[in-house]
């Protein structure tokens, strides 16, 4: 530790630590634009200038490390010169277009330029102009209001890992560009626009459509992958407009997909607001009542076990406790969430969570990735062990079929489960590289479980972590990587087919009489029987809806408040930030009212009974944060390793932009398909 | 005035053999086993007492510099680099070294790195300087045929390897952060220090970065003692140094001289006096375009050495002398310089990319007397918002010669405003009363 005086204030920080810190650790605020915590220093804004005791000149905090004794002063007369006179060089060339500027309000600069910026331009000549760059459909460029800090640039090559920026020219006609123009081809790009400090990268959707000041902003979790990311949905009026993620240093840390943020156009499109009927073959407009009466109708005498429930991939864990125990009340233990046939083992949960939690990779020493292309299934997850790859001394064995580059060097050991076999017997490289690892981990996906021999695979890859100590009393290296946000909570609750129930294939081909999908629309809805009777509860006008005979219009996940669990098993809650459209309601509160209708009326009437529900069927509901831990019975999931096909494991996500119902009505995701995974191959021009 | 029996550079001009056969006939790698033999710590102190200072520019002691590498390695290797980029306008001294003595340099490379612990140097070399390069790597490959690099140079059991660079063009690649940036393949942008390549320079190993001078001066200092060359020059300003006279002169030269010597005595001796005659010197820029310049007044008196410039408001820099008789319009020269600084900042740092920039549209409305009295106070003001607040000292470069310009010939810049007043009569600069309106 360091002891460093700050402005007469003493504060003690480690050593390594830079200037910087410890004038925020003695509470002093730092004007800074390039420097940004979770990336490398560049120094290069030098806004950060302060005062040392004995330096002949200002110095930048940001890059300038601590020494024991030193005395640093953040207010001197030098101190307000140096950052005014840095102020006034950005601002010369900078357009101060501030009224058409969608930074304007949230802009590092303008706010700075308050307590730095003097009041008139002493900078009489001509002002430089940029021309505007292409980065691809997300980000919008205005490369005139650039200031040169290359947080971008430092972002896309150290935390997305796609070195697809750079600064070209030097001096004044310094741009940051992408060399030959073409789009960002990362995940994780919309994060630039966050931490852009002033406007030249600007979000395309939203270009133009609301002021920071207008919005209110809800705190709420991410739904369109696993990961649990913590977001903000800012809204004005009843529209959702935009999407920005919550700090999380557990979870996402600050940043979040692509996905997560843009699709937010998706929740306006294709919507289903009333409830609709099939009547003679075609859908019509009903209230609810009638929709509830059709069913309760159609309901009568159908035995328990002719009825079946399907939750998809985007569900709360309220509604789904409530379709179970609505299923449970009709008699009926034909529940499943496993949209995907994927096979778990349910009767320990570590046997389906992410045991190593997501802060944990970067305590991991090796990594296994099985079936699993983490850059596709959660690309925050793999900003994470990219972090954890650039410290270094990180082997990472990939058992997956070639998919796309996941931004840190891997050994490829094989695309099928013979791979793994021959980690378990030994004798391959990788089996070393993970036995001499203090903290090995394997990470298994749903393109490895989702499958036949899926049950073999788990039980296989559960052998190799045990086998090479993975699985210790203060480590737990065996972990699943969901993509779908309702499926841990789903397992948690048994939204899983009783033994002698029907799994999801069971319900297909005329299985049940009545199928109730509650927003299930990716188990191939032409493989229902024709007979059976859909109700589709759900708020998106997919695949389900089009097969249902009956829509019930529900929420989206910004449109009501919920319990999510991410991959790790972390429950966290949501707020609803705005009302859902029309006659959409929330969806417990819809089953709740149904179960009225048949008579088996649901013990809860407001969402503290549906908690508290949650919490009885499974104790992890009542439980906040998690808490690491080790692995304390080395027993494996059920599987015979015996059972191990030999096909390839293929890919779990054929198309990252469009994998639910609310990133396939945006615009926006479908534009981002459109050139980044099915760009039109051009002759060579 | 430096006696030949001093000089080190015997084959400055070329007049002899530069190959290995003429730099061993004037005494190069003579006993060089023999110094080595008296290792590490000796060597170092050796360069220690013989108070030489940097030939680069900034005239930091090299004996201390190279004291600053690690005297146990932590498991990197250590590296020399020295910096041929020789970019600075005026200055050519390095030149002359690397294609009439390049063995002088080679020589002194393997001791010097020897003394830091290296096994391997670099040599970063103007892009420009193609012939220099050839004839250096010619020396290079005869020093390692004649055994005297290489593993077990000179017999003295120190393996060594001699490496060189070019460049590609860029003057900020001279700085030597950016050098060692440009050397790993990079961009040349300048490094925030600390840390300082002694501790973390190429490749993230410890390094020390050198003029060419510095590194060639070193093997007759240790051949000749410490004594004789802290004998020449003044306390704190020894040795000789090689000075670059060009301008105005009747003959322009590069020459070794003592330090300390009046710079009239150098300009009058070796370069056959101002054009005109003394009488009709203007101004003189001592030590390459990066330091204030000196108007005549000054140079009637003034020494040539660090600590006598200094006092001067000015530096030594590269000893590159300009000298400017009373036909140069000095507005006009000084805003030359500012182009060159605009064109060469390298864009990282906000003072420097947007300063320099700055300085010279403001500088070239001097030129025209386009501009208002009051606009001397502000360029003076902008200047000195760009020095000492950027990451290296291209900002301070660029701002000293406009600081000498207005330090020294501020009435010469008024009395152009007042003349462009008189024939054109508006007012020069953006007034509220003439203030542009948006969109136009």
């Amino acid at each position: 530790m360091a002891k460093v005086t700050v402005d007469g204030i003493q504060v003690e920080v480690a050593n390594g630590s830079s200037v910087l810190q410890a004038c925020e650790a003695a509470g002093k605020e730092i004007p800074r634009f390039c420097y940004h915590e979770r990336l490398s220093i560049a120094g290069n804004c030098r806004m950060c200038l302060v005062e040392i005791e004995k330096a002949p000149k200002p110095v930048a905090s940001c890059g300038y490390p601590v020494m024991d004794g030193m005395v640093v002063r953040t207010d001197t007369e030098v101190v307000r010169r140096a950052r005014r006179a840095v102020m006034e060089f950005l601002l010369i060339n900078h357009p101060l277009d501030c009224p058409i500027c969608d930074q304007g309000g949230q802009c590092d600069l303008q706010d700075q330029a308050f307590s730095y910026g003097s009041d008139h331009s002493r900078y009489a000549e001509s002002k430089r102009a940029v021309q505007d760059k292409y980065l691809g459909p997300l980000i919008k460029t205005v490369m005139t209001r650039c200031i040169q800090c290359t947080r971008c640039v430092r972002f896309a090559s150290e935390v997305a890992g796609v070195p697809e920026l750079g600064a070209t020219s030097r001096g004044e006609n310094m741009e940051i560009t992408t060399y030959v123009e073409k789009a960002l081809t990362s995940e994780l790009s919309g994060n630039m626009i966050d931490i852009c400090p002033v406007g030249a990268l600007t979000s395309k959707p939203n270009a133009f459509t609301a002021r920071p000041w207008e919005l209110n902003r809800t705190d709420t979790i991410d739904v369109l992958d696993a990961t649990g990311t913590n977001i903000r949905a800012c809204a004005r009026g009843a529209e959702v407009l935009s999407i920005q993620p919550r700090t999380n240093d557990e979870v996402n840390e600050e940043w979040m997909s692509d996905k997560g943020r843009f699709s937010f156009d998706g929740l306006r499109r294709r919507r289903l607001d009333r409830p609709w009927l099939r009547v003679h073959g075609r859908l019509q407009p009903v209230s609810w009542q009638d929709a509830f009466v059709a069913i309760a109708r159609r309901l009568e005498g159908v035995r328990g076990e002719r009825i079946g429930a399907i939750a998809g991939d985007l569900c709360d864990a309220e509604s789904m406790v409530a379709l179970k125990d609505l299923m449970t009340a009709l008699g009926s233990g034909n529940v499943d969430c496993r949209q995907d046939g994927a096979q778990y083992d349910t009767s320990r949960r570590e046997f389906y969570t992410f045991n190593t939690g997501i802060a944990g990779i970067e305590e991991a020493d090796a990594l296994l990735l099985v079936g699993c292309n983490p850059r596709h299934e959660s690309p925050v997850i793999n900003a994470r062990i990219r972090k954890r790859w650039l410290a270094g001394n990180f082997p990472v064995g990939v058992i997956a079929s070639p998919g796309p580059d996941l931004t840190y060097g891997v050994e490829l050991l094989g695309d099928r489960p013979s791979a793994l076999t021959a980690l378990i017997e030994g004798g391959a490289g990788f089996t070393e590289a993970l036995k001499a690892a203090k903290r090995p981990m394997i990470v298994v996906g749903h393109a490895a479980i989702a499958r036949e021999d899926g049950a073999a695979v788990l039980a296989a890859a559960w052998a190799l972590a045990s086998a090479v100590g993975a699985l210790t009393p203060d480590w737990h290296g065996f972990n699943v990587l969901h993509h779908a946000a309702s499926r841990v909570a789903a397992l948690d609750l048994g939204f899983v087919p009783r033994p002698g129930s029907r799994s999801v294939a069971g319900m297909m081909s005329g299985g049940v009489d009545v199928l109730w999908l509650l927003g299930a629309d990716e188990i191939g809805a032409g493989r229902i029987g024709p007979d059976t009777f859909v109700i589709y509860q759900g708020h998106h006008g997919d695949a389900g809806a089009a097969r249902a005979d009956v829509i019930l219009p529900g929420a989206a996940y910004v449109e009501k408040p919920g319990t999510y669990v991410n991959t790790e098993g972390r429950v966290q809650i949501a707020f609803g930030a705005v009302f859902p459209p029309g006659e959409a309601r929330e969806d417990w509160r819809i089953l709740r009212a149904f179960s009225e209708v048949v008579g088996h009326t649901l013990p809860y009437d407001d969402l503290p009974a549906v908690r508290r529900r949650l919490a009885e069927v499974n104790p992890v509901f009542a439980r906040q944060g998690l808490p690491r831990f080790g692995a304390s019975d080395l027993s494996g999931p059920a599987g015979n390793p015996a059972a191990l096909g030999n096909a390839a494991f293929g890919n779990a996500i054929h198309d990252y932009y469009q994998t639910n119902v609310i990133s396939r009505a945006s615009a926006t995701m479908a534009e981002c398909s459109r050139i980044l995974v099915h760009p039109v191959v051009q002759a060579a021009e | 005035m430096l006696s030949d029996k001093d000089r080190i550079f015997t084959n400055l001009y070329g007049q002899n053999e530069w190959r290995l056969a003429g730099a061993r006939a004037r005494g190069d790698w003579d006993g060089t086993a023999a110094i080595l033999a008296r290792g590490r710590d000796a060597i170092v102190a050796e360069m220690k007492a013989s108070s030489l200072r940097g030939r680069g520019g900034a005239g930091f002691p090299t004996g201390l510099k190279w004291s600053f590498m690690p005297k146990v390695s932590d498991g990197r290797p250590a590296y020399l680099a020295i910096n041929g980029d020789e970019s600075e306008p005026g200055t050519c001294k390095d030149r002359e070294i690397l294609r009439h003595e390049p063995h002088k340099l080679i020589e002194s490379a393997l001791i010097a790195s020897f003394a830091m612990g290296a096994h391997t140097a670099y040599i970063y070399i103007r892009g420009e300087y193609w012939n220099e390069t050839r004839h250096l790597q010619f020396a290079i490959d005869e020093a390692y045929e004649a055994g005297l690099i290489g593993p077990n140079a000179c017999g003295s059991g120190w393996d060594f390897d001699f490496f060189i660079h070019r460049g590609a063009g860029a003057y900020i690649c001279g700085e030597e952060t950016a050098m060692l940036e440009s050397i790993e393949g990079k961009k040349g942008l300048p490094r925030m220090k600390p840390p300082f390549p002694a501790a973390m320079g190429l490749y993230g190993c410890p390094t020390t970065v050198n003029n060419v001078e510095s590194i060639a001066v070193a093997a007759t200092i240790l051949r000749r003692g410490a004594a004789w060359f802290a004998g020449l020059g003044r306390p704190n300003n020894t040795g000789s140094k090689l000075m670059a006279i060009s301008g105005h002169v009747n003959r322009p030269c590069v020459v070794e001289e003592e330090l300390g010597v009046p710079l009239r005595d150098i300009i009058e001796t070796h370069a056959g006096g101002v054009r005109g005659g003394w009488d009709n010197l203007l101004a003189v820029i001592p030590g390459g375009c990066s330091v204030p310049l000196i108007p005549k007044s000054v140079c009637d008196t003034v020494l040539m050495d660090f600590d006598s410039l200094r006092a001067a408001q000015s530096g030594l820099g590269t000893a590159a002398i300009i000298v400017m008789d009373k036909s140069t319009d000095v507005i006009r020269a000084i805003a030359r310089f500012s182009r060159f600084y605009k064109h060469e900042s390298c864009g990282q740092c906000t003072p420097c990319r947007e300063g320099t920039g700055w300085m010279m549209r403001v500088m070239y409305r001097m030129v025209e007397g386009r501009a208002e009295p009051e606009e001397i106070d502000m360029l003076d003001q902008v200047t000195r918002q760009v020095e000492g607040h950027t990451i290296c000292a291209l900002g301070d470069a660029a701002a000293w010669p406009i600081q000498g310009l207005i330090r020294h010939f501020r009435p010469v810049m008024e009395e152009r405003i007042r003349a462009y007043k008189a024939v054109h009569g508006t007012p020069a600069v953006v007034t509220p009363d003439n203030l542009p309106i948006a969109a136009e």
